[in-house]
């Protein structure tokens, strides 16, 4: 099990030998140091705390500039747990980078989702929407009923409705690494990735 | 610079000579094809009427009018399978997209050579 950070670069697409276009998601992921690594006896489970990306001491808050100093390795932007099984091999100021992984290897991706504000049921939901002739009016984008009547005379918790959109966790698994470019640190991952351009994606595998 | 990183990633894509035509132009095509186990190459060879997009994804689009039906051709400027492309003549043309050659037949659906300095 490894994980990287990495930066969401964009989309490109790159040529098989026989002309196949493959169209891939570019990431720079890690050099990822590891910060510090947790056990059972000290934190009552078995991880390792990554970091990612250069910042500056006096962006990172004072506890955490602790942690930094302890292992003597310089503040990183972002700092995540890889949760383990059993003790890891590793101690602390190892580098998990592009190496640790190999084209065609399949890795989970978990990125933050693009942010779509305020969306109505048919985007949100993919519901199908009215019929826009035969008398009806203002109601094209309608929800349409939400529950029944007096009995249970109340509207089920979950139900699917219009509201907040996006900017939240989305993890795809089974993602095929394509190609890796290790002077760049770069990943060319299979498809698409959940997020931004620019945005953080963690990669697993 | 992440839109550097990505033109890098599609540069690797690129081969050389491509590009070197436009619309207008009468060019042969190789494309290699795999018959089973075995490679041949297939030269088509007909005028470039539109050439379209940037980076990896360009494409051109080649017309000829075989007994008497026209065929085109969308081939990827960047595709490993095409292996070589002659420029046979270079047109004069006034505009980018040649649609107009569609609707035309013999004559008129000509193109002028362009003239050599």
């Amino acid at each position: 099990m490894r994980q990287l950070m990495g930066t969401k670069i964009g989309m490109a697409r790159v040529f098989t030998e026989d002309g196949m276009q493959i169209p891939v998601t570019v990431v720079q992921a890690g050099p990822c140091p590891v910060v510090k690594i947790k056990t059972h006896e000290s934190d009552g489970y078995d991880a390792v705390v990554l970091g990612y990306g250069a910042t500056r001491n006096s962006l990172v808050s004072k506890p955490v500039t602790g942690q930094f100093a302890k292992a003597g390795i310089g503040p990183t932007r972002y700092l995540r747990e890889l949760r383990l099984d059993a003790p890891p091999e590793l101690k602390v100021g190892d580098v998990w980078t592009v190496e640790d992984f190999a084209a065609g290897n399949l890795v989970t991706v978990t990125g933050t989702s693009k942010g779509k504000g305020f969306q109505g049921a048919i985007k949100r939901h993919g519901f199908h929407g009215a019929q826009k002739t035969h008398g009806q009016s203002d109601r094209w984008r309608a929800p349409g009923s939400i529950g029944q009547s007096s009995y249970p005379a109340r509207v089920f918790k979950g139900m699917k409705m219009a509201g907040h959109m996006g900017n939240e966790k989305v993890t795809v698994r089974n993602v095929r690494i394509v190609d890796i470019d290790a002077e760049k640190n770069l990943l060319l991952l299979g498809g698409a990735v959940p997020g931004a351009r620019n945005g953080l994606v963690i990669i697993k595998g | 610079m992440s839109q550097e990183i990505l033109r890098d990633v599609e540069k690797k894509t690129f081969t050389e000579q491509k590009a070197k035509f436009g619309p207008g132009d009468t060019v042969r095509v190789h494309v290699r094809i795999k018959e089973g186990n075995k490679e041949r190459i297939q030269a088509f060879k007909g005028d470039v009427i539109q050439c379209r997009g940037a980076g990896a994804g360009a494409t051109f689009t080649v017309r000829r009018t075989n007994a008497g039906v026209g065929v085109e051709r969308i081939f990827p400027l960047h595709s490993p399978v095409l292996s070589k492309i002659d420029v046979l003549r270079r047109g004069k043309v006034r505009r980018a997209k040649l649609y107009y050659l569609r609707e035309r037949t013999g004559r008129s659906a000509r193109i002028k050579e362009k003239d050599r300095k």
